[in-house]
This record gives C-alpha cells, structure tokens and sequence, in this order.
C-alpha cells in the first residue's frame, strides 16, 4: 500500500479509520490518547486531508485552533499530529469491505489486494453532495449543471473554471464559497436562489461571501427550468408560496452556462449500509450511542458521516472523542451503558448522539427544523435554557450534564425548542 | 473513386445491429452518425426493454419483428458480452374491467408461438413482488420479457463491426444525397463518401435523409417518453417488469428493474414538435410517480437520484417502414419506435434480405470475428477474480466511482474501445451513473480522457458539440 513513509501494513490493527479527511484523523489521534498502539488511516485519495484541500479560503479552525486558518492549513496541522504520532496513512486505498469479525478488505492501484484485522473499526467517510436529480428540476440536461463542490473542485485544484456566467442554486456554505471564489476568478455570478424563506448557509457567509460582492441572494425562489441542447444556455427562475408551488406567472429567464448545485448534503453511507448499520432516517447517517458507536460492536462512526456539520471544528471535536471511545473499545476498557434515550421532540429534527449514559458529561447535537426569534430549549422536565434566533442552518449545542439527571428515573427524555418568551 | 457497397446512415440500435450484421460477409461497408459517439440519439434514451413479443399484434410488421427479435438477443450477448438477463414481466389488471384486455393479449403472443404465458390471480402475484399492492386483481406473466442495457449494446454491436473491417465516420451528418450512374453520392459533413447502397438508419431524422434521396413519402413524428431512476436502495424491490393494463393509446407507465438492478419508472408518452425537445417536466414526473403509485405505492418521488427523457420516432400509420424505396439501393428503415430495440436484431436480417433481392451479393467471410473480446466489469468479479486482477493490472486496483466502484482500468479500457466523452465513459461503465452522479469522479474521468487522447480538458465534453465542461482560466478573464 501506498502509505506516508512508504511503511508496509501490519496484518492487525486496534483501530483501522476510513476515511482521512478531519474526522478521521482527529478519531485516531482520539484512539492514540485512549492507549491504542496500532493505528490506520485509509484515504482513497492521492493525500490525507479529505475536502479540506479544496476549501483554499480561511475561516477554518477558530474554534479548534483559535486562529483562522485555510482548510489545506488546517488539514496539514492534522496530518502533521497524525504523522507525529505514528499513526499509519494509506493513501490512494480503498476499503473494499469490513466484515462482521471486522476483517477489512483494502484496495490499492500501487499493490493490489490486502486484508488487515481490527479490534475497532471508524467510519469517517464523510458526505456527498445532493444532485439536480434529488430536487427533480424540469428541463434538458446540458452540461453546466453540477454541483458547487464539483465546482470548487476544478477551479481550486485543477485550475479551470466551470463557465463565464454563473447561478448558484441554493444557499449551502459551499454555494456561497463559491459564489465568492467564482467572482474573484472573473466568472459573473448572477445570483443565488433559496426555495426557503431563509439562507441555508452560516450567516458570515452570508455577508463575505455574497453582500460584500453585490451578489444578490433571492429568498423563496427556485430554478424551475433547465435550458440548453449542449451546455447549459438559460434558467428560468420563479418565486414560491409557503409550500414551495413555483408561480410561474412571475419567473424570469437568465442566460448563463453555468448552474451551481449547493442544495445539502448527504452522509455517504455505503459501508454502513454493507455493514447493515442502522440508520436514521432523518441524518441518513448511523444511529449512535453517546460513545458514537453504531448498531454494531467496535464499529464507531464520526464526522459528516453521522450527521452533516456546519463547522470542522465541531467534526474534529466529535470525532476526537469518537476516536477515544474506539481506543478504549479496542484496549479493552469497558464504559457504563447508555440508559437515556433522546427523543426529538417539537420542532427538533434529529439529535445525535440518540441514546446518552447519566454517568458523564454528554455534548448533544441537534438542528431545529424552523427558525424562531427567541426560543427555549427543554430537555424533558430536567433542563431548559433559553436560546438566541435559532435557525437549520445552524446546530445547537446541548451539554448535558450529570447533574440535571440526580432526580431523573425514566429511561427516555424528549428534546424540544419551543417559543421563548 | 472509392465506392463502398453499403453506406448506413445513423449508429443507433437498428444502424449498428445492420452494420454488424453486414461484417459477416465481403462488404466493404461504412457508418455515419451524426453525434460524436454511436447510440447516442434515440437508443440512448429509452426503458432498456426486450419486450415478450406479445404485446403487439402479429398483422403488424412491428409485432411480427418483436417476436422474432426477442429471440435473437441470448445468441447477441453470448458474443459480444453487454448487459441483458430475462427477468420477465407481469402485465397488471387494477379491475375486473380488465382482465379481458389481459387475455386477448395472451391469446395474441399464443398465437405468435410465445411460450410461458400465464394469468396469475393477486395471491401469486404478490408473492412473487410482494411490493406491489394487494389491489391488483389479477396479471399477466411472460417469462420471455428481459432488460438490456440499450446503449452498451450499441457499443457492442459497433465494437464487433469494427472488428469486421466496419469504418465508422462519427460527427458527420448527411447534408444531402445524390443518385447518379448507379452510385449513392452521399454529401455529408465531412466530405463525400460514394456507396451502391445506403441504409436510412437515422432514427428521428429518417424523414429528412429521405427527403434528401427523393423518396420522402412519410414524416417523423417525435413521441416524447420520461423516465425517472430511484436510489439503488430500491434494488430488488421490484424483480419483474410491471405493465399496467394497456389501453388503445398507451401501454401505460412501468416499473422497470434495469439490468443494473437500478429501477426505473416511466416513460410518459407525449407527442412533440420538437425532434430535439428532452425536457423532463414537473407535470411528467408528477404523471409517472401517482401512476405508479397506483399498483406499487412504497415507490415514492423521494426516491428519484436522475431523470431523462427520450423520443420516439413514430412513422405515419404507427408500424415500422422497412423497405426498398421507389429509387435503386435506397432502403428505409424507419419509425422504428417500441418496441424498435426488442426488434433491432431481426430488423437487421430483414434488411439484409432486402438487400439480397436489390441484388448484393452476399458472400459470407471466412474470418468473421462473432466474439468481442471480454469486457472486464470489476464489480461483478470474485474476490479472488478482484486479487488476480490488481495484481497484474494495478490500474483495477483504483476506484474511480465511488458510487458504482468502477476501477480505472475499466475507464482505460472504455477509452480504448472508443469512448472519447464523459458520456461515452458512463454509458460504457457506469461511471458517473449512481448516486453522485459523477461529483466525484468527473475530475478523475477528464483526466484520464485527457491523457489517453492526448486532448486538453476544456476541450473534452460530456456528449460532443458545445457540451464542453470546463473552461482554461485565460478564456474567461478575456471574454
């Protein structure tokens, strides 16, 4: 295999992690802390680093580094730990499978075929983008189409651009990283159009990104026709009711070549899915324990893979403590189980992780499904406090501490985030 | 001057089974098609099914050559190695109503010689696709119906002609035709090409290639048809073709499990102006999910990863025209609708009994290649098969689709068979086909053309003409 310093693969691992973007190499220095000797990183890609190495802007790290650094810079400070610490990176190999004994198949243009055993497996493969046929747009099918990150793609790391005149469908981070990135390369970006009511992006995105440039972002509006035999020629674009009809009465075409896609994303799943992992419905990602451990023993899953993030901080805290559970699953080391079920409640759309111990200290992810101005978030009948504007394009952070649970017997508590005064 | 003995215009289906057919003897034989790649018109688009030779009534020409064709493809694919397994079908009754429809259609395809047929009653039914709702009250089942991949058998068929000696001239449509002197002067594109015999092979645009010869007595109209394909979570969710009842104008929307195993619903069948109109729209996809709805309801638009649409080109009069034309050495082959692919094998011999009356002589070659060579299709090996493989070709090694896991050996491969679009790679592979829909793979695949066809990216499409994906930066900024 084609690893950093050309070392050949052990046949065993404690910890084998899929995936070397940040969630996977903060879980394995998080299993390195935890005591775990053996420890490997598979990437399919030429280097380590995941997504990050086509994220050129900054804003990443404030929280995890306090400093503002470029994502290549962010991923480098990782990989650099990683390394540092014996940790092993297989690059351009793929996993093939993980069987039940956790036997895991590996993959590589250099070498061919290899099977590696691990006491504790990391799933980190992070996401994919939604695709033109997830929101079933009307029209042709030129080229043109793609998605934001296919976009950031060519432009930042094989140095070409998408077209000359662009729309951004959507209102997702990468969208409005790429609404500036295009302008700054000498593409027109007419506009980016969001069926909902709200941008889906972080609001500094919003200002540096579109504002700063005169970029227009047009709320309750949607593409809803695609024009053009070859590549792309023209988009119509039309407002939308409450529930989201397009009225064609009042849309308006734009010429352009280009239509950018930043329309979510989804956890890319296909492992777990091998694996028959349960899933929720709702992430699209493994249903966890608060040791981020899947339905199936010594299979541990963190980062986008679980549920999608607007920050790669919160990823590399996540999957650093994912990272510690794993190691302690494979040196042996035995936790209390969970006796809390979470509950989404109302206007909740998932929390991760789904089930929690009364034991320790607990972080809680969710995402609201509405925004309101003020709001209260309540767990069961043992916690609020209140919240600022809460909206989905922003997770909400929930410690739950021992404390709030002294009084607590049920074995399930449901989460909501109503109105606040 | 250099006379070829037959000249086929268009490579879809029907023009790469004639030309493949006509390698077996001592022809000196080419192909013109209009795209920069075969199979990319009307045969690219369409619901990939071999029909069961029932359907359609035996007094038509269409009905007859349905039959006949279906029984040609298993030979097909154990030479030239695409993808096309029987699956069978069920024809659905949703009322009493019915079910007479059901059993004419049976005592038609009797009366054609198509075995197996049989009237299921609900409970067989649903135990063979306990997806589909208890509703239905009784069905059809053909075991003869199967699932081709349309386009990796144009590629087949083209593949094994030119391995016969076919030439094969893409990007050059036909601007005219001139008869003189007992030879076709065929005025296209790229020059002139002389032939004593020319096949009107060109799909939608039969009308206008026979207009250019003189003979234009019929027109094309385009039928539209959309389909839609659902997540590959669905796969296996539905094992068999399910037709509704049809009624006189329509065999209805299906439920097709492709022979990738992906399903797919459709097509809407709508009649256009436009022989270029593929657009899908929200009132098509609406039709196609509360159709099928109707007799398989955990299929829901959620589900939808891609959509397309194809046309139909349907003649006057809604039968195939295959024949000789009022002018020597011009035969037509055209309104070659549904079930035109099912047909696609028998048509060709047919027009080369044509061909044999208008006086070709046709001597079979003693070197006749019938075989393709393997195509290598990584994800269907062995594990073992995976371990010899890589070792002794590392590029299968390297998965380039995630989604689908097609190693670039296969990309390779495709690329030396001759696919020379982002297009012609999907359509070979299935790079770029699942969930991604090429997201990340793209950027691997423009490389890889690059490479092997020595041809900067931005000057790479996805389907020829302005399709192009990427522009150099310098372009841009000096607009």
């Amino acid at each position: 295999m084609n690893t950093y310093g050309n070392r050949p693969l052990e046949t065993a691992y404690d910890v084998v992690v899929v995936g070397g973007g940040p969630a996977g190499m903060a879980a394995a220095l998080g299993a390195k802390k935890q005591g775990a000797e053996r420890i490997l990183i598979v990437d399919r890609e030429k280097e380590a680093g995941g997504i990050l190495l086509q994220c050129i802007h900054p804003g990443f790290g404030l929280q995890h580094f306090k400093e503002e650094l470029t994502g290549p810079e962010y991923a480098q400070r990782f990989l650099g730990q990683v390394l540092a610490a014996d940790i092993q990176v297989a690059k351009d190999t793929y996993v093939l499978d993980i069987d039940g004994q956790r036997r895991v198949t590996l993959m590589s243009g250099e070498t061919g075929m290899q099977q590696v055993q691990t006491k504790a497996a990391v799933l980190a493969m992070g996401a994919r983008e939604r695709t033109r046929g997830a929101i079933r747009t009307p029209g042709r099918r030129p080229a043109g189409v793609l998605t934001a990150g296919l976009a950031q793609k060519f432009v930042n790391l094989m140095g070409y651009l998408p077209g000359k005149r662009a729309v951004i469908l959507g209102s997702g981070d990468i969208g409005l990283i790429m609404a500036r990135r295009l302008t700054l390369e000498g593409v027109e970006v007419v506009g980016v159009f969001e069926i909902m009511p709200y941008a889906n992006g972080l609001n500094r995105n919003i200002v540096q990104c579109l504002q700063d440039f005169d970029i227009p972002l047009h709320l309750s509006t949607t593409v809803v026709d695609i024009q053009g035999r070859d590549r792309l020629e023209k988009v119509t674009v039309a407002p939308v009711d409450s529930h989201f009809v397009p009225d064609l009465t009042r849309s308006w075409d734009i010429d352009c070549d280009t239509l950018l896609l930043s329309i979510g994303l989804i956890p890319e799943n296909e492992l777990s899915r091998q694996l028959n992992l349960r899933l929720d419905p709702v992430t699209q990602g493994p249903v966890v324990n608060s040791r981020m451990e899947s339905s199936q023993d010594g299979v541990f899953v963190c980062g986008n893979v679980v549920h999608i993030h607007d920050l790669v901080d919160f990823v590399s805290a996540e999957s650093s403590l994912t990272g510690e559970y794993a190691g302690l699953y494979a040196t042996g080391q035995q936790l209390p189980r969970d006796n809390i079920r979470l509950i989404p409640g109302e206007n909740v759309a998932y929390c991760v992780p789904h089930t929690i111990s009364s034991d320790r200290e607990h972080t809680v992810y969710l995402r609201v499904r509405k925004p309101l101005e003020k709001s209260v978030l309540r767990l069961g009948e043992v916690y609020e406090k209140p919240l600022r504007y809460v909206f989905p394009a922003e997770m909400v952070n929930l410690k739950v501490r021992p404390r709030f649970l002294h009084q607590f017997h049920g074995d399930a508590l449901k989460i909501d985030v109503l109105p606040g005064e | 001057m250099e006379v070829y003995d037959v000249a086929v215009i268009g490579g879809g289906i029907v023009g790469c089974a004639i030309a493949r057919e006509l390698m077996r003897y001592s022809l000196r034989v080419i192909l013109l098609e209009k795209e920069i790649e075969v199979g990319f018109g009307v045969s690219k688009a369409n619901s990939g099914i071999i029909h069961g030779g029932h359907h359609s009534s035996p007094d038509t020409l269409k009905g007859k050559l349905e039959w006949e064709g279906n029984q040609l493809w298993d030979a097909l694919r154990d030479d030239l190695d695409f993808g096309f397994k029987r699956i069978g079908e069920i024809t659905i009754a949703l009322s009493e109503e019915q079910i007479p429809t059901l059993q004419q259609i049976k005592a038609q395809g009797e009366q054609k010689g198509v075995p197996g047929l049989e009237l299921w009653e609900t409970e067989q039914i649903l135990k063979a696709e306990p997806h589909l709702s208890p509703n239905i009250v009784a069905g059809l089942y053909a075991p003869t119906t199967g699932v081709v991949n349309p386009y990796e058998a144009c590629f087949a068929l083209i593949d094994n002609a030119r391995l016969n000696g076919l030439e094969i001239s893409t990007k050059n449509p036909v601007l005219g035709l001139d008869y003189r002197e007992d030879v076709w002067q065929i005025n296209a594109q790229k020059g002139v090409i002389y032939s004593r015999f020319v096949i009107n092979a060109a799909g939608l645009f039969a009308d206008q290639i026979a207009e250019m010869a003189g003979v234009g007595n019929f027109k094309i109209y385009p039928r539209k048809g959309e389909e839609y394909l659902l997540d590959k979570r669905l796969n296996g969710y539905i094992q068999r073709v399910i037709f509704p009842c049809p009624t006189p104008v329509s065999k209805g929307i299906l439920v097709i499990p492709t022979y990738d195993g992906t399903l797919m619903v459709g097509p809407t069948a709508e009649q256009v102006e436009d022989k270029e109109d593929l657009t899908t729209t929200a009132a098509g996809g609406q039709r196609v999910f509360e159709a099928v709805m109707q007799y398989a309801p955990g299929i829901s638009p959620r589900d939808c990863i891609a959509e397309f649409a194809g046309l139909r080109p349907v003649a006057d009069g809604e039968d195939f025209i295959i024949e000789p034309s009022s002018r020597p050495g011009f035969i037509q082959v055209a309104g070659i609708q549904s079930p035109g692919l099912t047909a696609a094998p028998a048509i060709a011999l047919l027009v080369l009994e044509i061909l044999q009356d208008s006086g070709l002589a046709l001597i079979p070659k003693d070197d006749f290649i019938a075989k393709n060579p393997p195509v290598i299709r990584f994800a269907s090996l062995s594990r073992t098969e995976h371990m010899t493989l890589t070792q002794e070709h590392p590029s299968y090694g390297r998965i380039v689709c995630r989604c689908e896991g097609i190693t670039e050996g296969e990309i390779l491969a495709a690329i030396a068979r001759g696919a020379a679009t982002l297009d012609g790679i999907k359509f070979r592979t299935r790079a770029g086909m699942g969930r991604c829909q090429g997201g990340f793979c793209t950027g691997r695949c423009l490389e890889l053309l690059s490479r092997e066809l020595g041809c900067p990216i931005p000057a790479l499409t996805k389907r020829g003409g302005e399709s192009w994906i990427v522009r150099a930066r310098e372009e841009v900024l000096n607009r």
